[in-house]
């Protein structure tokens, strides 16, 4: 008899922490994105996916809002917006 | 970033954390064949509260001060099995179960020469238990146990050298590295996996939370460190310096320390930021961090 | 094979024999002759163990973590100040459910620091979660090993074992042990497989956080556990009997001449060995006394000691160590046999002896059956010096 002792990490689904969100998410427009992966590589929570150009999107699921991908994104490709109708929690 | 992350999202780091973006780029430079061994502290708890785990590789967490001494015992085991050639061994914890309650342990596993890389993230406080001093926090930080108050002005001490202290030990590879440098950062940490014996790499990590800043400045914040030269950013090798990252054109401490409730207290008292830029000021000339200089 | 030799020798030949990967060492006397015997043994190739010489007995503990933690068999011994040194990892070890064998050197704890034995170490941790089994004799104290590792690596067990032996009584003293070969203890122990392990074939996590929704049931497993080692001790040693011919009955206690005894007294350790010889000097008297000794003192044997002590008129317990404020620890657990019973002995004295490595002679032994009259003794320390609690301080 055991108990609650050693986790197998692929039976875990993690907490859906894009619920943290109150006010603003980032917005990937998709328009000028030059494929540089600084907001994959920079995410806290390494929600970002994306391959090439225009491809990247945050998985809103998970993502926090902290806002790190907008400051990184050297061609202002990303915004933050208000969390609303238009960008709806998936 | 893969269909399989290593260090899953889902955790729960605050939002903007430095250390949680540190941990994620340094098990994908690791690779999947890596043991890891975690002392307790923000990086152990919210990666692992039952039943939840962000732990695609094999993990274990044991007490606040022991990882490098498991770390060891784990290094032992796989050598006892034949294994240690294709598995990795990462040692890792925070600045407080690294440089205080931990230094034993790591003192004594880079003396042994076991073959793990020991990474310590750097956030300048005990930040689990609610921000106290620690032997990491620099001069004259605000913390909840060196509190800056009307006759003190917070953490009277500068930070212990880790880095010379680790390197001090002989062993092969010794690193600072930044989340503000995210490739740099995993550069170091392959070149450390490649590198056999003990290996040292410390990472500073701004903590939104502790450093009283907003989260999307973690970035920023932890260049400003590197670009006013109070955070060095070298790497020795067999005990010699042999590559720093030089600063251009190093800014002011000043506008490093603004953006960080840590240091609003020092923002009126100008003899205090000019010692802390003497720090940054003898970083430069002793690491010759200065690009004007060859 | 019959040798004489040095009790650490013993254990260390033992230990060989089982075939630990990893071994961690730190001195500490009287311990130390067993890393050292161990490490001359990996110095010459007839072990081979990765000996990983620590920096602190804390680190001791944490290397033999994990190292089983990587499903490799390890070992390590320590004492006293190195045992409490080690409490916090002793308790993540139990916690983790991970199998290990270590041996403790019985001896004092400081302050006033003190090398010789007693059994204060030990008995303060307790409440650890380990399996505590204590040797009277060399041969014991090196079988106890052997039975340690097959216990302990029991897939419906996974908990730690601490094998107690007096420091410098047993690790020092010299007898003739009977040593098997690799055959033989192969047959009785395979080879350690892990119900869990690290390994990134299969990535898991271990030691995670547990919250106030999932603590509890960890520590109601651990307490069943221990139910299920008090059955399993007693088939281990009856397959211990048929492998190697020494018959330690249930391995739980021993019972010498107490079926009709009037007076008995009940121990733990080697000076079990010294009661047995005023038993026999008494009976040959015609006196009706016996000795109880106690092999498992964590898990306690509460149904045995019941068995073997409810006619006994009158139970002398003699502890090795104390809880200061309190009743001493092994005479709490004799007491707390009988509680609610229909049957008990009369009387239950606790006397207390030897701390600090003061002889328990025949005579301190023949003054203790002396002192078991219908008068219970509430704590008596026996060979007390007087005239050395006269010191002043001040002025």
């Amino acid at each position: 008899m055991f108990g609650p002792l050693v986790v197998k990490p692929n039976k875990t689904k993690g907490d859906k922490t894009g619920s943290w969100r109150i006010q603003l998410r980032p917005k990937y427009l998709q328009k000028n994105c030059i494929a540089c992966k600084m907001c994959a590589l920079i995410c806290p929570e390494g929600c970002v996916k994306g391959k090439e150009k225009n491809t990247f999107i945050a998985d809103y699921n998970y993502c926090k809002g902290c806002g790190l991908c907008v400051q990184v994104c050297p061609k202002a490709d990303i915004v933050m917006v208000e969390e609303g109708p238009e960008g709806e929690k998936k | 970033m893969e269909s399989n992350p290593l260090f899953k999202p889902g955790h729960t780091a605050c939002a903007g954390c430095g250390q949680a973006l540190a941990a994620r780029l340094v098990i994908d430079a690791a690779g999947s064949n890596t043991i890891v061994v975690n002392n307790t502290g923000c990086l152990e708890v919210f990666s692992s509260r039952y039943p939840e785990s962000a732990w695609n590789v094999p993990w274990i967490h044991s007490l606040f001060e022991n990882a490098a001494a498991v770390a060891s015992g784990v290094e032992a085991a796989l050598i006892y099995l034949g294994k240690k050639d294709i598995t990795n061994v990462i040692a890792q914890g925070g600045d407080g179960g690294t440089a205080d309650i931990g230094l034993q342990a790591l003192s004594g596993m880079l003396e042994r020469g076991h073959d793990i890389l020991y990474v310590c993230y750097d956030n300048e406080a005990y930040m689990n238990t609610g921000v106290q001093r620690s032997g990491l926090t620099p001069f004259y930080t605000n913390t909840t146990t060196s509190p800056a108050g009307s006759k003190f002005l917070g953490n009277p001490r500068p930070k212990k050298p880790m880095p010379e202290i680790a390197n001090a030990h002989g062993i092969p590879y010794v690193a600072t590295a930044s989340a503000g440098f995210p490739q740099d950062l995993q550069r170091k940490v392959k070149k450390a996996i490649s590198i056999k014996g003990p290996k040292y790499i410390q990472i500073h990590v701004p903590c939104p939370l502790g450093w009283r800043h907003e989260t999307e400045l973690t970035y920023q914040i932890a260049r400003l460190a590197i670009e006013t030269g109070l955070y060095p950013l070298i790497e020795y090798e067999n005990g010699k310096l042999v590559a720093v990252r030089k600063i251009a054109q190093p800014k002011a401490v000043e506008e490093y320390l603004k953006v960080q409730g840590r240091f609003k207290h020092l923002l009126n008292n100008p003899q205090q930021i000019k010692q802390i830029q003497e720090i940054a000021d003898n970083n430069i000339q002793k690491y010759n961090l200065s690009e004007a200089t060859t | 094979m019959k040798e004489f030799l040095e009790g650490s020798r013993a254990v260390a030949q033992i230990v060989k024999l089982c075939k630990p990967g990893v071994i961690s060492a730190y001195p500490i006397t009287p311990q130390t002759h067993i890393v050292e015997e161990l490490a001359k043994m990996v110095a010459d190739g007839e072990l081979n163990a990765q000996f990983v010489n620590v920096e602190s007995e804390h680190s001791a503990a944490s290397v033999v973590l994990g190292a089983v933690a990587c499903g490799v068999r390890a070992f390590t011994a320590t004492s006293s100040q190195g045992l409490f040194y080690m409490a916090e990892v002793l308790f993540n070890i139990s916690g983790l459910r991970l199998p290990l064998v270590m041996t403790c050197a019985n001896r004092a704890i400081s302050a006033p620091i003190n090398i010789w034995n007693d059994q204060q170490d030990s008995i303060s941790l307790r409440d650890s979660g380990w399996i505590q089994l204590y040797a009277e004799n060399n041969q014991e104290a090196a079988d106890l090993h052997l039975v340690g590792y097959r216990l302990s690596e029991d897939k419906s067990i996974m908990l730690p074992v601490m094998v107690c032996m007096d420091g410098f009584i047993l690790t020092h003293g010299m007898e003739t042990v009977d040593i098997p070969k690799q055959e033989e203890v192969d047959k009785f122990l395979p080879g350690y497989r892990p119900l869990y392990k690290l390994d990134p074939a299969e990535p898991l996590t271990m030691g995670l956080l547990a919250d106030p929704d999932y603590y509890l049931e960890t520590r109601f497993a651990i307490q069943e556990t221990f139910k299920d080692v008090l059955k399993m001790i007693p088939k281990i040693n009856e397959e211990f009997k048929n492998h190697f011919g020494r018959d330690y009955k249930d391995g739980l206690v021993e019972e010498y001449c107490t079926k009709d005894a009037e007076k008995v007294i009940v121990a733990m350790g080697s000076v079990c060995g010294t009661i047995k010889e005023v038993v026999d000097a008494q009976r040959a008297k015609g006196k009706k006394v016996g000795l109880l000794k106690i092999i498992s003192y964590r898990p306690f044997p509460y149904a045995r000691v019941y068995d073997v002590l409810k006619d006994v008129p009158r139970v002398a317990v003699l502890d090795k160590a104390v809880s200061p404020g309190a009743y001493a620890p092994l005479a709490i657990e004799i007491k707390a046999t009988f509680f609610g019973k229909k049957k008990f002995p009369k009387v239950i004295s606790s006397f207390v002896a030897g701390l600090g490595g003061r002889d328990i002679t025949l005579e301190s032994v023949k003054e203790i059956f002396g002192k078991l009259t219908q008068k219970e003794v509430s704590l008596e320390f026996i060979d007390l010096k007087p005239e050395l609690l006269k010191e002043e301080y001040g002025e």
